[in-house]
């Protein structure tokens, strides 16, 4: 039997959460220890994804699980979906990105900006993995500035035509659907750009998979390219309207990430918990060692904090009262923190901390990419000091 | 098919256990609770045979404190249609006391199969579900490792030393589950939500004193750490003289 995962609860942060609550996060929990857990090590060091996992993904209701369920969604409040996104990336920050994508950047805009045909249409295929989807929205000259987006879709007699390249796109080459963000207008107008449904299977679209990559190992990255790529008139997300459309979803997106960083730091933490009480040098366990004691007496405390303001953040989130900046605020701290486990727990193993076998390295290395991705820290720490001083510092 | 799973909240077998001041019982404060392992192994048979039936009912029964419920709700978010609870100030030490509270509720109530888990994890028993057979004056059979019903009959397969045994049995009748029977599915997050909205129903019970008492309870001594004593063929000089010398077992 797999070794059980007995989480991080210092302030009984449990005690906090409802019967359901603990119910999907110990089923997720479960599922991760019995089904990722042996196999990780071996798909990141291999680079794949672990693709024969989506169809139990879809059958315990992983995806858009905070979306009603009129459209077969698990109708989950946003602690529990959060709790899901801790636990997934407690296994991989990879597995957890792929589940993010698919609730939070596809379905999310399908479901909030979508006509009531595309719902019926798109929603219960993803929710079950038959349909897996991709979020275009940044492109190679484009990251941190997605408004400066090149890509364009020309309305035509029949539908509309689009142009363009989009870079850094999980789950872009596995997808069957891709929410393409484009242009409109003119090339200097955001309030033009759009969403739409581009079935991958269409002729001009083509996905690449990125090689290289030292970080997400087990998650496919990749760039599309559309080139006159011709999709129906109702291809287009008929309410979606500007630059802050794309924003909504990263909002969404962000949030799960902030429960997902203090998943990663959770493993990290526990690995090193029970490295520093097992591992013997000088004749005795190097967790009586001050140094050690003060890594994880950090760690902890790290952890606890982020524990709650996730945990505050989705309660707002529930009575319909965060905000895109208090999102913000977590990612940037979560990630922030979680990396920093990452790095202390890989220091703690010494050179066993190097090895696929533990942990810590791998998600150091994919919380290097968590930090980047979904807003750079340095975009957050940019929101925070506009919402400080009311000053922007884009333009 | 009218299945009853007879079901028992269990401390998680990871947790540490601590024992409380009173030394005969386990202290609960920050202990984790689970459904019993091997009952999972029944509620996913009765799930399964009411799905093959592709009719019939899957009642979850529980004798224990107000804290089962969440226990009974894991049974119905895996799949189970509604719920009992006979509640009661704790668990009597004797098996026979719980047997005869679940024996009162099972009686007369039509069920063609009562499944249990072949033991509960935490006191390791093994006597809850063959003195609710004996109670109910109903076949029995143990450790089920793999199990058909046709035609109101049922054939059971146990593993037993060196080999399997092959029982067949009328029903109704009452069977303890083993590992390896199935596979138990995992409360799917749907399940958990559709869970809230099954019936559970609560019945007060005040099982008897019964003829046993649990005086003591102590932690197993703690293990000593091992010792590597090298690797490889050079290893073996070593190891077969601390065999010798220290173990004493050669």
């Amino acid at each position: 039997m797999a070794a059980k995962f007995q989480g991080v609860d210092f302030y009984d942060v449990d005690g906090l959460l409802s019967e359901e609550e603990r119910a999907v996060r110990d089923t997720v929990r479960s599922w991760v220890d019995e089904r990722l857990m042996p196999i990780i090590g071996e798909h990141y060091v291999e680079g794949r994804f672990p693709k024969q996992l989506i169809p139990q993904m879809a059958e315990l209701g992983l995806f858009g699980a905070n979306l009603p369920e009129e459209y077969g969604c698990a109708g989950l409040n946003n602690v529990a979906y959060g709790l899901i996104m801790q636990e997934l990336e407690r296994g991989d920050s990879g597995v957890r990105s792929f589940a993010s994508v698919q609730g939070a950047l596809v379905m999310y805009p399908i479901y909030a900006f979508g006509s009531d045909e595309q719902k019926r249409r798109w929603l219960p295929k993803m929710v079950s993995g038959e349909v897996i989807g991709c979020f275009g929205l940044t492109e190679p000259d484009y990251g941190s500035n997605p408004g400066g987006m090149i890509t364009v879709a020309k309305e035509t007699k029949d539908g509309w035509v689009l142009n363009g390249a989009k870079m850094w796109i999980t789950n872009g080459s596995t997808a069957q659907a891709a929410i393409v963000w484009a242009k409109t207008g003119k090339l200097d107008d955001v309030n033009s750009i759009r969403g739409f449904i581009v079935p991958t299977d269409m002729k001009g679209f083509s996905a690449k998979d990125q090689k290289g990559k030292l970080s997400l190992r087990a998650s496919d990255t990749s760039e599309l390219v559309l080139e006159d790529v011709c999709v129906p008139k109702d291809a287009l997300l008929p309410k979606s309207s500007g630059l802050k459309s794309p924003l909504m979803c990263l909002t969404q997106a962000r949030y799960g990430i902030a429960w997902g960083a203090v998943g990663a730091a959770m493993a990290c933490y526990d690995e090193a918990v029970s490295y520093a009480k097992n591992r013997l040098m000088f004749g005795r366990p190097i967790g009586g060692f001050q140094l050690q004691q003060a890594r994880l007496a950090e760690m902890l405390t790290e952890i606890t904090k982020a524990q709650l303001l996730c945990l505050q953040l989705g309660r707002l989130k529930d009575q319909g009262k965060a905000t895109p900046q208090q999102v913000s605020l977590a990612k940037r701290n979560n990630v922030n923190i979680a990396t920093d486990v990452a790095r202390e727990t890989r220091r703690l193993l010494g050179a066993n901390g190097i090895l696929a076998e533990y942990q810590a390295m791998r998600h150091l290395a994919n919380l290097e990419s968590v930090y980047t991705y979904e807003g750079t820290h340095d975009v957050h720490t940019l929101i925070l000091g506009q919402e400080i001083t009311g000053l922007s510092a884009f333009n | 098919m009218k299945i009853a799973v007879c079901i028992k909240r269990v401390p998680d077998s990871e947790t540490r256990v601590k024992i409380a001041s009173d030394g005969k019982s386990i202290d609960e404060a920050g202990v984790k609770f689970i459904l019993n392992p091997y009952d999972e192994f029944a509620v996913e048979e009765a799930l399964r045979l009411k799905e093959k039936a592709g009719t019939g009912e899957v009642v979850v029964v529980a004798l224990g404190s107000v804290a089962a419920q969440e226990t009974i709700r894991t049974a119905l978010a895996m799949g189970a249609d509604r719920g009992v609870l006979l509640q009661s100030q704790g668990l009597p030490p004797d098996g026979l006391e719980t047997a005869k509270g679940l024996a009162a509720e099972l009686k007369d109530a039509g069920f063609d199969l009562i499944l249990f888990g072949k033991m509960a994890i935490d006191d390791y028993n093994h006597q809850v579900g063959p003195m609710v057979a004996e109670l109910l004056d109903l076949p029995c059979v143990t450790t089920v490792a793999h199990l058909e019903i046709a035609g109101g009959r049922g054939t059971a397969e146990r593993e037993i030393e060196g080999g399997v045994e092959v029982v067949e049995f009328p029903l109704p009748a009452v069977l303890t589950t083993d590992k390896g029977l199935n596979e138990p599915r995992y409360p799917a997050l749907k399940g958990i939500m559709a869970a809230k909205k099954k019936p559970l129903e609560v019945k007060l019970t005040a099982p008897g004193p019964g003829a046993l008492e649990i005086i003591a309870l102590t932690l197993p001594p703690e293990r000593q750490a091992g010792k590597i004593v090298g690797e490889g063929s050079a290893a073996v000089a070593e190891l077969v003289r601390l065999l010798r010398e220290e173990a004493k077992v050669l």
